[in-house]
């Protein structure tokens, strides 16, 4: 590196992404780009950066939309819940499967996440209206899978364009068989990207869960004084999993986790939990606020990505309980510190010094940067896709360094920058994966894990470990200019 | 043969727009020897009923319903032929109907209906029919949203005529369907071709619509008394062409379809402001009831 200092070749390189574009754009994509730092002089944001707002017009942003946030994030993983694709078969079929949310049960039966629900809209179902046909999909439903415990209609756009009242649908099925029927407004048109999914989402678990106060199919689970729930953790290759088995070891009971590997009966029981533990803000906040007004039940937030954060989160939690907990919680801390240290032994030396660039949605971000420093790596540049205000505030927290912030980054903008700013690893998400595997450059999938994970709590950093050695050590690079562009070896 | 013209008939609810086309496409096949098929775009599916002496057919959309999709239907399945002297087989002019229905009120997106029945008889060649001279489109009340406004886009209607009266409702929607045509005429080519006044006799009514055509840069081409053997031939559900093809009024309707097949006064037109359709209504001798001073007064009052 230059004489030239890191937190100026980031402004330089801000800069310069800004000329191409025209004036009006320009000035729009100034107020989302900027440098942050530790000692970040703004109050509200990190960087100076503006966020949630509409995504300029001709750009690929990397952004989803309100159905998104419903049904492929807050609901899609609820498992022993029907959750149907309210409209043409698209939607439902390219969100099949779900993000990975692992679960347990045998699909078909008992549990459903990975399969696609599709009310199928013809054009017929637009000009007439797809209220008779959703009733018919509830009655099918119930036929084929007895042992579902509730069904969910996520709206896809066109129920908004017509103004299908899937609401009253919904209410008449549920009065006539006292099922959970739970109809939401997300249509993929309303607001500016699946955050307001997360929203309306987390406002139909309070209206039909919550105060429907719904028959949750057998006795009252005992309440202990140990009882937590994991929110806004969804079990994307198991993180969940790897998540609570630290949080019984420390002696509290996991009563439930959303929505990865969730069930209907676990989202009713947890009104009457101690405490509930939020993992990513942005999706689930709202409720957890909810659920601290109504039933008193105190929300913290904590990061389960690399020991550092793991450690810090886990004292932060067992705070909040007796010293039988926090005395079993430095107990855990000290098991895991040797398999800690033989990780860090191992691939630290291997990952040094390496610069990496991230992009990923609402809440990674910046909990994972603790993972990247503990293995001596340096995040340099952030951006989230639909943050707002308040996460960028808290990304403030967890940078270490001089770092370009870059809200809802476009292609065109994160390929400029990574190009200006030379990181070792890009880790984002599917749509920008192989713009820069075809660059030369290492690249993970941060949604997904690429296929791999889990990644939370101790078991996590391991493989996350692993994962970043495998991308940026592979001997592939080595291989990826062509003989007659080498100097010297012609 | 002369080149198929498409002609589209818009106005205010109730103001008689389907009674008025059908009783003016009747004059046009019965003294004029034109073949004629109407398309109606009413969820209601009433725009035909004086010709088939039918209720309501079966429409585009219900046919399509039944049968699954749209793409299963048959032409021969969605078109009637007219009853009576408009059939197929009498001497003068034929008359061909369908109707694109639409779901029930409260319900659905009428207005995608109508897209998918216009594109159906597009793709199934219904304007290609041997002999036909002109289609004729009766849609609903106002250019509501997209789907309506479908009659006029590229390629479809080529003349607008707006049936209205002297009554104020009725020519606030005028000017605003004016504006819609407005908004069509750049980009394809529709033009407003006049207003027809069906007279609601209203004061100073031939005078407001004439006026009113004039502000728009076109002409009232037809003043059609009010005369109640419309209303006694549609309770036989026929046209007065049919009923009784020497009344005055089918002489009426006879000079209408006559001014239609001769009209060559297309323009775009130009929408009136508000306030500007405020003082026309002034202008003619209905001041004292919209002078400043009595606005909200009762009669008693003033």
């Amino acid at each position: 590196m230059g004489p030239e200092s890191l937190e100026a070749r980031q402004k330089a390189a801000i800069e310069e992404v800004l000329k191409a574009y025209p004036e009006k754009a320009a000035k729009n994509r100034a107020k989302h780009l900027g440098v942050g730092g530790p000692e970040d002089e703004s109050q509200k944001t990190c960087g100076n950066v503006r966020s949630n707002k509409k995504t300029v017009p001709g750009v690929m942003s990397q952004r989803g939309c309100a159905y998104a946030g419903s049904k492929g994030v807050v609901w899609g993983p609820v498992k022993d819940m029907v959750h149907i694709s309210h409209g043409p078969v698209g939607c439902g079929q390219y969100s099949r499967a779900g993000r990975r949310n692992y679960y347990i049960g045998t699909t078909g039966v008992d549990t459903f996440v990975t399969m696609n629900f599709t009310s199928d809209f013809q054009e017929k179902d637009i000009v007439f209206g797809g209220d008779k046909k959703l009733a018919v999909c509830f009655e099918e439903i119930d036929a084929l899978f007895p042992l579902n415990n509730g069904i969910t209609v996520q709206s896809e756009c066109p129920i908004g364009l017509i103004g299908d009242d899937i609401n009253a649908t919904s209410k008449q099925y549920a009065k006539k068989t006292g099922a959970v029927i739970v109809p939401v407004n997300c249509e993929g048109f309303r607001g500016v990207s699946q955050s307001l999914g997360h929203h309306i989402a987390n406002d139909t678990v309070r209206d039909y869960v919550f105060d429907a106060q719904v028959n949750t199919l057998g006795e009252e689970i005992a309440v202990t004084d140990y009882d937590v729930a994991i929110i806004g953790d969804y079990n994307i290759g198991g993180d969940a999993w790897s998540s609570r088995i630290l949080l019984e070891e420390m002696g509290l009971r996991v009563v439930a986790q959303w929505s990865g590997d969730a069930t209907l009966k676990e989202m009713v029981a947890t009104t009457k939990v101690k405490l509930n533990l939020l993992h990513c803000y942005r999706s689930m906040n709202y409720i957890s606020r909810h659920m601290e007004k109504e039933y008193g039940i105190p929300w913290v937030e904590y990061n389960f990505f690399g020991p550092s954060q793991t450690v810090k989160s886990l004292r932060k939690i067992a705070a909040f309980f007796d010293e039988t907990i926090q005395a079993k919680c430095e107990e855990v801390i000290a098991k895991y510190q040797p398999m800690v240290d033989a990780v860090t032994n191992k691939f630290r030396p291997r990952l040094e010094g390496k610069q990496v660039m991230l992009f990923v949605g609402g809440l990674r971000p910046r909990h994972v940067i603790g993972a990247y420093e503990d293995l001596g790596m340096e995040v340099i540049g952030t951006g989230y896709e639909f943050a707002h205000d308040d996460d960028y505030k808290r990304t403030k927290d967890e940078i270490f360094r001089s770092t370009v912030i870059y809200d809802d980054v476009n292609e065109y903008e994160l390929e400029a920058f990574v190009k200006k700013l030379q990181p070792d690893l890009v880790a984002s998400g599917i749509k920008e994966k192989y713009v820069f595997q075809k660059m030369g450059l290492p690249y993970r999938q941060m949604h997904s894990w690429d296929y791999s994970g889990p990644y939370h709590g101790y078991d996590g950093f391991a493989i996350f470990a692993a994962d970043m050695d495998l991308a940026i050590n592979s001997p592939v690079w080595a291989h990826t200019k062509a003989p007659w562009d080498k100097e010297g070896e012609a | 043969m002369a080149a198929l013209r498409q002609i589209a008939f818009y106005g205010k609810g109730g103001i008689g727009k389907s009674t008025t086309s059908q009783n003016t496409l009747a004059s046009m096949a019965f003294y004029f020897d034109k073949n004629i098929m109407i398309v109606g775009c009413d969820p209601k599916a009433d725009s035909t009923r004086l010709i088939l002496h039918e209720k309501a057919q079966n429409t585009i959309l219900q046919l399509a319903a039944e049968m699954g999709t749209v793409e299963d239907l048959e032409l021969e399945d969605a078109l009637k032929p007219g009853a009576g002297i408009f059939a197929p087989e009498n001497p003068h002019g034929w008359i061909q109907c369908t109707e694109s229905g639409g779901p029930e009120p409260g319900v659905g997106c009428a207005g995608r209906g109508v897209i998918t029945a216009i594109n159906f008889l597009e793709e199934e060649g219904a304007y290609e029919a041997e002999g036909l001279d002109f289609v004729s489109y009766d849609v609903l009340g106002d250019v509501v949203c997209g789907g309506f406004a479908m009659p006029i886009r590229e390629g479809k209607a080529q003349e607008i005529y707006i049936v209205m009266s002297g009554e104020m409702m009725a020519m606030y929607a005028a000017n605003n369907i004016s504006k819609g045509i407005l908004k069509y005429a750049n980009t394809g080519g529709v033009r407003l071709a006049g207003l027809i006044c069906n007279a609601r006799m209203t004061d100073f009514e031939y005078d407001l619509a004439k006026a009113l055509a004039t502000d728009l840069g076109t002409h009232m081409i037809h003043f059609v008394p009010r005369n109640n053997i419309v209303q006694r031939a549609e309770i036989r559900r026929m046209t007065v062409v049919e009923y009784s093809p020497k009344a005055d009024q089918a002489l009426e309707y006879k000079e209408l379809a006559r001014k239609i097949i001769a009209n060559d006064f297309k323009i775009i037109p130009t929408p009136l402001e508000m306030d500007d359709l405020e003082d026309l209504i002034m202008k003619f001798g209905l001041d004292l009831e919209a002078d400043e001073d009595n606005i909200g007064k009762a009669e008693a009052e003033a």
